[in-house]
């Protein structure tokens, strides 16, 4: 049999007998399955650090303060702006306008830069002036400890979901990826929602309560 | 040079590779095909196992009378750890998988996985895997916290190894294979069947790879979460203190983590053994297999009471008693669906025509005492039990018959069962029977008797032991090395019938084959089918002989 002619990232197609969408979706769906119980394994260590008799866990508006927790709350808008701005890109390949689909992935790769750069600004406050203060006051050390483990590793996410989506640009760009690749961008959308919606289950871990 | 004449999906593709070896290798070891890359993960697994099984022997060897033998005690620490590790993942796991590899996307319809190129990386981050994670070897450095690494004896006061850090890396790494395995059969079952081909049509092998992908799905990353935060802890002791009481953390944390996926891991060395028993079992009994839909929840429910059973290894390390004797009771009712699966393949034997060639030896040995080392199961499950039993023998008995006399002797089972599929030649029935028939005795005289060990009281990874058990340890190491002998026998059989093995019809168990492997060509060819295939639905559930479908087909 000729194998039906696979477009350049999904591989062999879809037998007679499916669940209706591309094989690539369904990779990716299982895989995000797979990642979410790597952020849920963090989350319940999380859980079971914090909400012991006798660990002393500083509350947020203690330990980052009005202005970080506002700071990052700005932060989170900006990472579900960049989501909104991925909805528009898939929106706009539809309608086989490429040049502004292009354009809305632009603006998503920059919410996902500027995110990585409050972050990295934010680390860097804290360590340098706040978390040895905490420590000193006597607060569970594995404060800062789970906050570097659960903040750091969503960031890695965050910063793998800028270099996929960067790559998805560079194939627009060079007409590898046409208003045809519809589920290529769905793909990376999915990815890039959930790398937001994980955020928001950390930030109300981390930040809010 | 002489010609490589092979057939199907083993021929050479380009013409250079038809008299060059070299080039002919090169195409196997890079091919996306997930047929050759099903026999490199086979032929990994079994380099990979006789490893495990040496490791296992100079245990047994230390063990084999009272006192100091040949090892120094801090070298014996490590053995238990790292048989333990090369044997569930880089053995069991990896020859499950090989086996999936080639024989899930033929049963389902489809012409190849639904991403080879993932295929082919997750096959090649094993073996660097397997030299990062037994690293300790080179560098003189090995862990000696056992295969489970529990903190505080794993955090870098106490094993402050380098060979500590290389494991933990390379068990990440293996995880990260085996979830790209799933993920890829998963997409493949899911979304490339072929026409006809609906779910609770599928044969039962796939479904129990469809069943452990999940498993693997969700617990592997929890273990690489634990693993995570144990090497963080292990490299940064000043600022992440996770299990650590000193720093504000908790050691009973990371035994949380850890069994949320190492209990699962028991169902995901084993569950695929479960396929290959079912078709086993309906060929050479010429029946379907009794209760196929039931056959197929079955495993669904031992999936799902697997992710809620895991604190029965941790009875007596102080949780609370409620908490215990709910464990306990989720655990024994793992007993029911399986029990639903050794009776259903029992009474699909029921009135069969049955042949006793390898294989099915094997899937009647797997039955057999399988089912000890599920009773024995249910023994360690209830609290009281357990605390007198907990780190003794009696555990290393338990888990030896569930995954040498389990998964171990399935493997063997489907290994002889689509070797003439896999290969296109015949392996030698007379060793395969003589394999056989050693292997199920010495599995007891190695085991059995460490059943009574551990009711006595004999600790379990300790170096030396109490002089009255110095006679079955005598015994246990003697069958231990009669039992590697008997593997061996398996490892030349394989070569040798490859080489020189009659050529294998194509479908070669008697016609009694019924999936669509059997209904190809053997070898198969490199997209398994010249063109889609349409599966025309069979009536799966065993009836009784004189209604429609009661009958294997009718041909005879
Ligand atoms: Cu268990």
């Amino acid at each position: 049999m000729a194998p039906k002619e696979a477009s350049i990232m999904e591989g062999p197609g879809a037998g007679e007998e499916s669940l209706g969408v591309t094989n690539g979706k369904i990779g990716m769906w299982t895989f995000l399955v797979m990642d979410a119980m790597t952020f849920a394994g963090l989350l319940a260590g999380y859980a079971r650090l914090r909400w012991t008799p006798d660990s002393l866990w500083p509350f947020p508006i203690e330990a980052f303060g009005v202005i970080g927790i506002q700071l990052t709350a700005f932060n989170t808008f900006i990472l579900i702006c960049s989501s909104v701005a991925m909805v528009h890109v898939l929106a706009e390949q539809m309608r086989g306008n490429m040049d502004r689909a292009e354009k809305w992935l632009m603006a998503t790769i920059a919410g996902g830069l500027i995110f990585l750069g409050i972050q990295a600004f934010e680390w860097t406050h804290l360590i340098i002036d706040k978390f040895h203060l905490l420590m000193d006051a006597g607060y569970n050390q594995n404060f800062p400890a789970t906050f570097y483990l659960l903040t750091g590793f969503h960031g890695a996410h965050v910063a793998i979901g800028v270099i996929y989506n960067t790559i998805l640009l560079m194939g627009m760009r060079s007409g590898k990826v046409t208003e045809e690749h519809t589920s290529t961008t769905e793909i990376a959308g999915l990815y890039w929602h959930f790398v937001d919606l994980v955020w928001i289950l950390v930030f109300t871990f981390v930040y809010l309560i | 040079m002489k010609e490589i004449t092979a057939k199907g999906y083993l021929s050479p593709l380009t013409e250079e590779a038809k008299t060059n070896k070299l080039v002919y290798l090169k195409e196997w070891l890079c091919s996306t095909d997930a047929k050759r890359i099903g026999v490199l993960y086979l032929a990994f697994a079994l380099v990979m196992g006789i490893f495990g099984g040496i490791l296992s022997l100079l245990i047994r060897t230390e063990l084999a009378q009272h006192g100091s033998q040949i090892f120094d005690p801090s070298f014996y620490n490590a053995l238990p750890g790292m048989h333990a590790t090369a044997m569930i993942f880089f053995f069991i796991i990896p020859a499950f998988t090989g086996i999936g590899n080639f024989v899930v996307p033929i049963q389902v319809g489809a012409p190849d996985m639904a991403f080879p190129k993932l295929n082919l990386a997750a096959f090649w981050i094993l073996p660097p895997a397997a030299l990062v994670t037994f690293m300790g070897f080179f560098l003189n450095s090995l862990p000696e916290f056992g295969w489970t690494a529990y903190p505080p004896l794993s955090n870098n006061v106490y094993s402050g190894m380098w060979g500590a850090d290389f494991w933990v890396l390379g068990l990440i790494l293996v995880g990260v294979s085996s979830t790209m395995a799933a993920i890829n059969f998963l997409a493949t079952v899911f979304n490339m069947r072929c026409k006809g081909m609906k779910m609770f049509q599928l044969p039962l092998f796939t479904w129990s790879v469809v069943v452990t992908s999940f498993l693997i799905l969700a617990a592997t990353p929890v273990l690489t979460s634990a693993l995570l935060m144990l090497t963080f802890e292990r490299l940064f002791p000043g600022v992440f203190h996770f299990f650590n009481p000193a720093g504000g953390g908790d050691p009973i944390l990371y035994q949380h983590l850890f069994w949320f996926y190492s209990h699962p891991a028991v169902y995901i060395m084993i569950l695929p053994g479960f396929g290959v028993i079912s078709e086993v079992v309906s060929t050479f009994s010429r029946k379907h297999i009794f209760g196929y839909v039931l056959m197929a929840w079955s495993m669904i429910a031992i999936a799902v009471l697997g992710f809620v059973v895991w604190a029965h290894h941790m009875f007596t390390t102080g949780i609370a008693l409620e908490a215990r004797v709910g464990f306990m009771f989720l655990t024994m009712l793992i007993a029911v669906p399986t029990g639903i699966k050794i009776f259903s393949w029992l009474a699909t034997m029921w009135g069969g025509s049955i042949k006793f060639d390898t294989p099915m030896l094997f899937a009647v040995g797997f039955i057999a005492m399988f089912t000890i080392g599920g009773l024995s199961g249910v023994v360690l499950a209830s609290v009281p039990v357990d605390i007198q039993l907990h780190d003794t023998y009696y555990v290393v008995a338990h888990i030896h018959y569930v995954l040498v006399a389990g998964s171990m002797m399935t493997i063997f089972a489907g290994a002889y069962y689509w070797y003439p599929k896999i290969t296109g030649k015949m392996y030698n029935e007379f060793w395969g029977k003589i394999h056989f028939w050693l292997t199920a005795i010495f599995i007891n005289v190695t085991f059995f008797l460490q059943h009574w060990m551990g009711m006595k009281g004999m600790p379990r990874r300790y170096y030396d032991y109490d002089p009255q058990f110095e006679w079955a340890n005598t015994i246990s190491s003697l069958g231990s090395a009669a039992l590697f002998a008997a593997s061996l026998i398996f490892v030349v059989n394989m070569v040798w019938s490859w080489k020189s093995g009659e050529d294998a019809d194509e479908n070669h168990w008697y016609g009694d084959g019924v999936n669509l492997e059997w209904l190809i060509e053997t070898p198969p060819n490199h997209h398994n089918f010249h063109e889609p295939p349409e599966w025309k639905p069979i009536i799966r559930q065993h009836v009784s002989p004189d209604q429609p479908g009661g009958l294997w087909h009718a041909k005879d």
